[in-house]
Formats: structure tokens, sequence, C-alpha cells
């Protein structure tokens, strides 16, 4: 359901950014990652150029490489099969996977997720796709809140605990927000993502001074 | 064609980074600095792209419609919404207030 309403919301975004039909549903069927699609739509709609846009997707889809670690270990795929399976390797299907009891549930529940989750989002981006051109400009719709919306709700549960996490969302926040005006569009968030060793070098500058006070 | 380069190069980037987890030798991604910043970079990029999403227009910074949207939409996340709820909040928020103000 979430993913329907956010596929929908991605085609019409991605309408909204001046991609044709066809480019969006080869981002869905292709890419097939929600957060790092709504990066790139939105870095090539505020202007960005082609690697600066893709390298923001791509750094988001990192993430997807430590599920699939995980994966592995649960699903024990034959190697064969592994390439087949990598595309399904997301955040619902990770989840759904890891919440299972034992390796053939889990191994059903990775399928069924996989199969309905990859019909679902392309079925809803080509109807968003071919709605944006009849909607208009999304903005009027409030559709391009949807895309931050999308973003704040996979953030939310990784900052409840504090600590370190919400000290590199803020730092994140500040970067890019300093940096818009000064760099070219697409630029920012890269700068940002610098948040996350800079939190980590701070710590542990901290942590080797509190050493030697000692 | 830009647009095309941009989807190529994000579609066969992310499928090889999902290919690359299912297929590692363990060891090399359990390097605690490694996994910290698997976890922090992340939230970093998500951070910034709410609130570029959201406060920024074009190089411009600016509070529009765009803010009470996301602010509706944090207000249903601490109320424990679901996903469906929180998008579907913001997009009805940010509509209903450019709707009336015109």
């Amino acid at each position: 359901m979430a993913v329907g309403l956010s596929g929908f919301a991605f085609g019409a975004t991605a309408g909204g950014a001046g991609l044709t039909v066809a480019q969006a549903c080869a981002l869905s069927l292709l890419v097939f990652t929600g957060a790092s699609q709504f990066a790139l739509v939105g870095a090539l709609g505020a202007g960005a150029g082609p690697y600066a846009a893709a390298a923001g997707a791509l750094f988001l889809g990192v993430r997807n490489a430590f599920y699939g670690l995980r994966l592995s270990h649960v699903l024990r795929l034959p190697p064969w099969i592994r390439p087949f399976a990598a595309q399904w390797v997301i955040d619902e299907t990770s989840a759904v996977t890891f919440a299972q009891p034992d390796r053939a549930s889990a191994r059903l529940g990775f399928t069924v997720t996989g199969v309905s989750l990859f019909t679902l989002w392309n079925l809803t981006t080509l109807l968003g796709a071919l709605g944006a051109s009849a909607l208009g400009d999304p903005g009027t719709w409030g559709l391009d809140a949807a895309g931050p919306a999308v973003f704040l709700a996979l953030l939310s549960p990784k900052v409840r605990s504090g600590g370190l996490e919400q000290v590199t969302a803020v730092l994140g926040v500040v970067l890019v927000l300093a940096a818009v005006p000064l760099l070219p569009a697409g630029v920012p968030v890269l700068v940002a993502a610098l948040a996350a060793p800079l939190v980590l070098l701070a710590r542990r500058g901290r942590d080797s001074r509190e050493e030697t006070a000692r | 064609m830009t647009t095309w380069i941009a989807i190529i190069v994000t579609a066969v980037g992310c499928y090889a980074v999902k290919l690359l987890g299912l297929s590692m030798p363990a060891a090399l991604l359990e390097r605690p600095i490694v996994q910290r910043l698997a976890a922090l970079v992340p939230i970093a990029l998500l951070a910034a792209l709410t609130a570029q999403q959201t406060f920024c227009d074009g190089s411009h910074l600016v509070i529009d419609a765009r803010a009470a949207g996301l602010g509706a939409a944090a207000v249903a996340l601490l109320l424990r919404a679901p996903f469906l709820v929180v998008v579907g909040v913001a997009v009805v928020v940010t509509a209903m207030l450019r709707y009336t103000t015109g």
C-alpha cells in the first residue's frame, strides 16, 4: 500500500521533474530502490549534471550492500541465483526476510515480497508518470512534498535513539543548506554525506583526548 | 540524453551494489569502521535530502507550503502513523495550503 502510493508519487514527481514516461519506468525497473530514485529525479529536476545526480543516488543505495550481506547469510542462495535475486535487495524485502523464524520461510518471504513489490512499484510508477502529464505541475497537487516525506519517514526510526545518529543528521542538514546557495545542483547533497566521516573523526578525537587526560 | 546517462549510471551502480552485498565475503563489510560509516552515511544523506527538497528552490533557500507539509508529516511520525499516512498527510497539507493561499 505504502509502496503503491509512493510509486504513484514517484512517477508523478519524475514527470514533474521533466522525465518522460519511459525514463520514469526505466528507473523503477532498473534501479528499483525508492530513495535513490527520488534522490535522482530531485537532483535532475534541480538542474544537476548526470554524474553528480547519479552519485547522490548511488551513495544512498550503498545500504543495500549491507542488507545483501545479511541476506546471503539468512537465505544461503546458490551463486547462480544471486544475480537474479540481487535486484530485490531493498529495505522492505530485507525487513520481511529478517523477521522470519527459519530459512524456508525467509526464502518464501523474500520471494513473495520481492515479486509483489516489484510489480506494484512498476505499475504505480507507470500510472503516476502517465498521470503527471494529465495533472500538469505536480506542485499544484502537493506531490513535491512526497519525496521529502518519504526521506523523513526513512530517517525517523534511525535517529530516534539519539546519539551520533542525531548529530550526523543535524550536521547533514546544516551542510546541505549552507552549500545549496554556493555550489551547483547535486553537489550539496554529496557535501552533506561528509557529515558521517566528520562525526566519526570528531568522536575519535574526543575519545583519544579523554584517553590522554586519564 | 543526459537524463538517460544518469539513469543508466544509477541503474548499473545500484545493481552492482546489491549484487556485491550478496556475493561479498563477510569479513570486509564486518570491519567496525565500515559498519559505522555504512550506518551514518544514509542518515546524513536522508537528512540532507529532506532539508533540500523542503527548503530549497533551485539555489535559493525558501520556506513555503512544503515546510508545512513536512511539519505535518513529522507530527504523523511522532504519532507513529503508518508510512502511507505520513506521505499522504504531507501531500494533502501542502496541496491544501497552496489552494487556500492561492
